[in-house]
């Protein structure tokens, strides 16, 4: 499993989920503890140079991975797209074959579920009404296509309701939520709108940056409403506690 | 909207202009009703085509060609068009194509000239020039007409007038027109505009035009437009000026094949334009008696010279990114302070004022990636932001006064947080323990000071959990749990 740097400090029941649902189906996870972050943050904002160590980290700290699952489809574009450039610049000719050998093992959870091991019904139970925002990078970069919603719709006792402007951007997009806050937030006001206007208990997505995003709205305007990472809704069982 | 002009060297940084933005809901009423029916055509007539992939990749090679050639291509272009009777003139930069412009319609002995719509003029600020030596540009394309009259700046490439509705524009018309009775009908707001531009299509001699596609193979320019001012303006005129950014070249006439069938659907949503016209140099009792093109630089060369960034030129102009984009759709386009707005303004009116200018451009973006979904030619523009976004942390990080810039230097030391397991452990205990003052009873912080406080200006932020997703799986126990 790579965590995540903001999954690890700030969700780690993502990460909690993400361990169930995998045991769960038989398999064994392991953590490697040298982790920290993919450096998609500098890449973005225009600091590549920080962000190189940052991946040969990733590189050496999963290379011997069977296969990596990462619970945010941001990270993993970041990954799929955009280091194999960064490996290219560097002119080490190792480090572009250790990575072009590791990236096929490296799986967003969803679609390490629908495209690895080929599920979609993972046992899961969750009786609550849900509904599901497609976050850009899990949608656009990494073509998740159907496969969140299925895994949704497979889940037992869930009520699944689909949302107003479901491609639509949420507004978080990394620092330009606190760089351009006037239309981070009005960007989200529309989704927390299409949110609210389903009437659901709880919004879920493949990423935790786009939750943290509308959960923050979805708090402000004290409507209730929640929002929860797909894994864990999809580590919801019968005997334990919801945490809604 | 009043007359500021829309100059990328003095506009207003894209957070504090779009902040006004989205404080105007008329305008935000206006840009999403115009942008969702335009997204919904673009749809319909995209989703005719089946191999509209393959039309796109098309359409990028065929742009990443000529841009890999654009040196032989213009010189091909030159001779053909002067061999048909045309005279091609080359303009360094804005400064430079103004005064061409300016003379050749001096020359032409016209004290007036009609204008297509063609951004490139807005680029080179063309219409002021004209007006400060005594000659009055007319707009005849009706959203131009609309921006002219009513004293204001395109606000879309496609569509300038997009952030004016129906009743806007015809309190503008009845002003500008002294019309006191008009109707509210598009049926007669278009009659008016058409009663009020046929006197200028029939008396004035001199026509400026932009050009959508240069061909090099044939030397002939082509434009296309839904209207038909077009037309009257390219046939009618004794004198035409045609100004055109380099980038406009295609190599073949076949290649308009692919082209027309992209930039149509792109930019209104119709399987062509009513009107398309081609011409070649000057015909002997047909058409204009000189035709001039006048080739623009202005730093296009340097957006050729940068491998990166280079498929900014590949744009064909049609503005589905803009109707697609999530943040447009909040400001419109004036927020952007350029004449190019949405995704494709945000990596074209930095690259044009040489970095020098519209630096926030690169960062008005949440890198959403909707304009290369529906970019007819595929450039990666959200690849081209994080690449100018480089370019700027470089400008703000140079010399000594570079080595205090705030964002860089918290940069750095995250970076070197995230280097090592032990400091970035040390980091979250550190987070933890400073968030404490900012945490209210429910769990949650309301407020943040500094740079984090654009967070909380409208959303909460949830205090960090007590444990680390790491030390918990370090504690797990005999049953993993």
């Amino acid at each position: 499993m790579f965590i995540t740097c903001y999954n690890d400090t700030l969700f780690p029941e993502t990460g909690r989920a993400v361990v169930r649902v995998l045991e769960r189906l038989g398999h064994s996870v392991e953590f490697p503890a040298g982790q920290t972050c993919c450096g998609q943050m500098h890449y973005n904002t225009g600091y590549p140079a920080e962000a190189m160590p940052l991946m040969r980290r990733v590189v050496d700290q999963l290379y011997e991975a069977e296969a990596v699952v990462v619970p945010s489809s941001s990270c993993v574009a970041m990954m799929r797209d955009h280091y194999p450039k960064m490996a290219h610049a560097s002119g080490d000719a190792t480090l572009v074959a250790r990575l072009q050998d590791l990236l096929p093992r490296v799986f967003e959870f969803s679609e390490f579920l629908t495209k690895r091991l080929g599920l979609y019904d993972v046992g899961a139970y969750y009786p609550h009404r849900v509904t599901y925002h497609a976050s850009c990078h899990g949608l656009r970069n990494l073509e998740l296509g159907e496969g969140p919603q299925r895994l949704l719709q497979a889940v037992r006792g869930i009520d699944l309701v689909q949302i107003a402007g479901l491609e639509q951007c949420c507004g978080f997009g990394g620092t330009f939520a606190v760089k351009n806050a006037a239309v981070s937030g009005a960007m989200l006001a529309e989704k927390a709108s299409a949110v609210l206007g389903t009437g659901a208990e709880v919004c879920t997505a493949c990423d935790n940056s786009c939750l943290m995003h509308i959960q923050g709205a979805l708090h402000r305007e004290r409507s209730g409403v929640k929002t929860r990472h797909l894994a864990e809704i999809l580590a919801g069982e019968e005997i334990s506690q919801s945490e809604a | 909207m009043s007359q500021t002009a829309l100059d990328p060297r003095t506009a207003s940084a894209f957070p504090i202009a779009a902040k006004a933005a989205i404080a105007d809901s008329q305008l935000q009423k206006n840009v999403r009703h115009a942008t969702e029916v335009i997204q919904r055509k673009r749809a319909a007539v995209v989703g005719e085509i089946p191999d509209w992939q393959q039309l796109r990749e098309a359409g990028r090679a065929i742009r990443e060609h000529t841009m890999a050639h654009l040196d032989f291509y213009l010189q091909e272009f030159e001779r053909n068009c002067t061999r048909a009777g045309g005279v091609v003139h080359w303009a360094r930069d804005a400064s430079e194509a103004r005064q061409i412009i300016v003379d050749l319609a001096k020359a032409s002995g016209s004290d007036e000239v009609i204008k297509i719509k063609s951004m490139t003029t807005e680029e080179i600020q063309l219409n002021p020039a004209l007006e400060a030596a005594g000659i009055h540009a007319f707009e005849t394309d009706l959203a131009e007409l609309i921006i002219q009259l009513g004293q204001d700046r395109p606000s879309h490439i496609v569509v300038p007038a997009l952030h004016k509705n129906r009743q806007q524009i015809r309190e503008i018309f009845r002003r500008e027109m002294h019309l006191t009775e008009l109707g509210e009908r598009p049926e007669d707001l278009a009659d008016a505009a058409r009663t009020f531009l046929r006197d200028r299509f029939l008396r004035v001699k001199t026509g400026v035009s932009g050009a959508n596609f240069l061909i090099a193979e044939t030397g002939g320019v082509c434009v296309v437009e839904s209207e038909g001012n077009g037309r009257m303006c390219l046939t009618l005129p004794e004198t035409l000026i045609t100004v055109a950014g380099i980038d406009k070249i295609l190599p073949r006439f076949q290649d308009l094949e692919v082209m027309l069938q992209l930039l149509p659907r792109s930019a209104t949503g119709e399987r062509m334009n009513p009107y398309n016209s081609i011409w070649t140099g000057v015909h002997a009792n047909d058409g204009p008696r000189a035709f001039h093109i006048v080739l623009l630089d202005n730093a296009r060369t340097s957006i050729l010279a940068d491998a990166e960034a280079r498929e900014t030129l590949h744009c064909i102009r049609c503005a589905a990114c803009q109707n697609a984009c999530p943040v447009y759709r909040q400001t419109g386009g004036h927020a952007y302070g350029s004449v190019y707005a949405g995704p494709i303004g945000a990596i074209l009116t930095p690259q044009l004022q040489q970095m020098e200018h519209a630096q926030s451009l690169p960062y008005a973006s949440s890198l959403c990636g909707a304009c290369y979904e529906v970019c007819p030619v595929k450039i990666n523009i959200p690849e081209v932001l994080i690449h100018l976004r480089s370019q700027v942390v470089s400008h703000n990080t140079a010399g000594i006064a570079g080595l205090f810039d705030g964002e860089a230097i918290a940069m750095k030391a995250m970076a070197a947080v995230f280097r090592s397991e032990r400091r970035f452990r040390a980091a979250q205990r550190l987070a933890r323990m400073a968030e404490r003052p900012l945490v209210g009873k429910d769990g949650w912080i309301g407020w943040l000071p500094g740079p984090l406080g654009g967070w909380t200006e409208m959303r909460d932020l949830q205090a960090m959990p007590k444990q680390s997703f790491r030390e918990w799986w370090e504690k797990r126990g005999a049953d993993g749990w």
